[in-house]
């Protein structure tokens, strides 16, 4: 029964990925530093880094459109500050 | 007075706000992150720390954890809540303080004493000080750049929210005397209704001459009644 549950759950997963970047108008010093770096190492092509977050989740429902209803809830409860952040969610 | 101090894991200041607000005779009790009831009290105070290792970002963690809904159910019945440096980015985090506090503008941890004024002195948390009074108090964090939206911004200086601003020692209110990037060197603000204080220098850590000076103490006593 135990194996059949797990079985159930593979069938139900969902997978989801979430890129969470700071807002265009919020200054982000640590890509700055990346893109000094960068610079410095002599990429002279490179325009412009922004440094962001990246999540995973991994999700026990059928439904698409459900699925994306709770990890966009899950962002903006708690993965994302919607005061300097943008997210963007894909499904894997 | 009695008094609630909020102890997460990663708290570190938690201790030295009991020993003010005990040596102010507060009736002070410590409340683990965990307690789903807040004792009786007219001041909650949410210390300085790493609580939750800044894990996702400062003070995200705790600001979603259980006691913090009963904070939010005092802070809305009036109770006068406190947030220090980590407490104030918990504060941002639950959304009882508007804004958020950003990285410090040069990347760096900075733990050294500033000067901050004080702009607003007729409020709960500030009454025994003078307008415009120079303080030396102690800051150390890596987050205390306060980033909010212009029309917060213009909220917070049309009612006179801003209690502390960064300054020189001299009094000057500039871009020099900024440690960390902080929108017009706000270093302490108020919710709308007043009750909330979140402020990103460390007053307890200014209380006695043999460690540092006593430039914190009396923002415990003006909220004496």
């Amino acid at each position: 029964m135990v194996k059949q549950f797990q079985l159930n759950l593979k069938k139900n997963k969902l997978k989801f990925s979430v890129t969470v970047t700071l807002k265009k108008d919020v200054l982000d010093p640590q890509g700055k530093v990346v893109q000094n770096t960068l610079l410095n190492m002599g990429i002279v092509s490179l325009q412009n880094i922004r440094q962001g977050k990246y999540f995973e989740i991994e999700i026990n429902e059928k439904d698409d459109v459900l699925a994306k209803q709770k990890v966009d809830e899950m962002c903006k409860k708690l993965l994302v500050n919607l005061i300097i952040e943008d997210y963007k969610i894909n499904k894997l | 007075m009695r008094s609630s101090v909020i102890v997460f894991p990663g708290s570190n200041c938690d201790r030295d706000i009991a020993v003010a607000l005990e040596k102010l005779q507060f009736k002070n009790q410590m409340v683990w992150h965990k307690e789903t009831k807040l004792p009786k009290s007219d001041l909650i105070v949410i210390p300085g720390g790493f609580s939750y290792g800044d894990y996702l970002r400062s003070g995200a963690i705790a600001g979603k954890s259980l006691i913090i809904n009963e904070v939010i159910k005092s802070a809305n019945s009036g109770c006068l809540i406190l947030g220090i440096c980590n407490g104030f980015q918990i504060l941002t985090e639950t959304g009882l303080i508007k804004g958020t506090l950003l990285r410090n503008k040069n990347l760096k941890f900075i733990n050294k004493d500033v000067n901050i004024s004080v702009i607003n002195n007729e409020t709960s948390f500030s009454n025994k000080y003078k307008k415009n009074q120079v303080l030396r108090i102690n800051i150390a964090h890596n987050e205390g750049n306060y980033f909010t939206d212009p029309k917060h911004l213009e909220e917070l200086k049309k009612e006179n929210l801003i209690i502390f601003k960064y300054c020189d020692e001299l009094g000057n209110i500039n871009e020099n005397s900024n440690p960390n990037g902080s929108l017009e060197n706000i270093a302490g603000i108020l919710n709308d209704k007043k009750n909330i204080l979140g402020m990103m220098p460390h007053p307890e850590r200014m209380i006695d001459e043999i460690i540092s000076n006593k430039d914190g103490i009396n923002l415990f006593s003006s909220l004496l009644k």
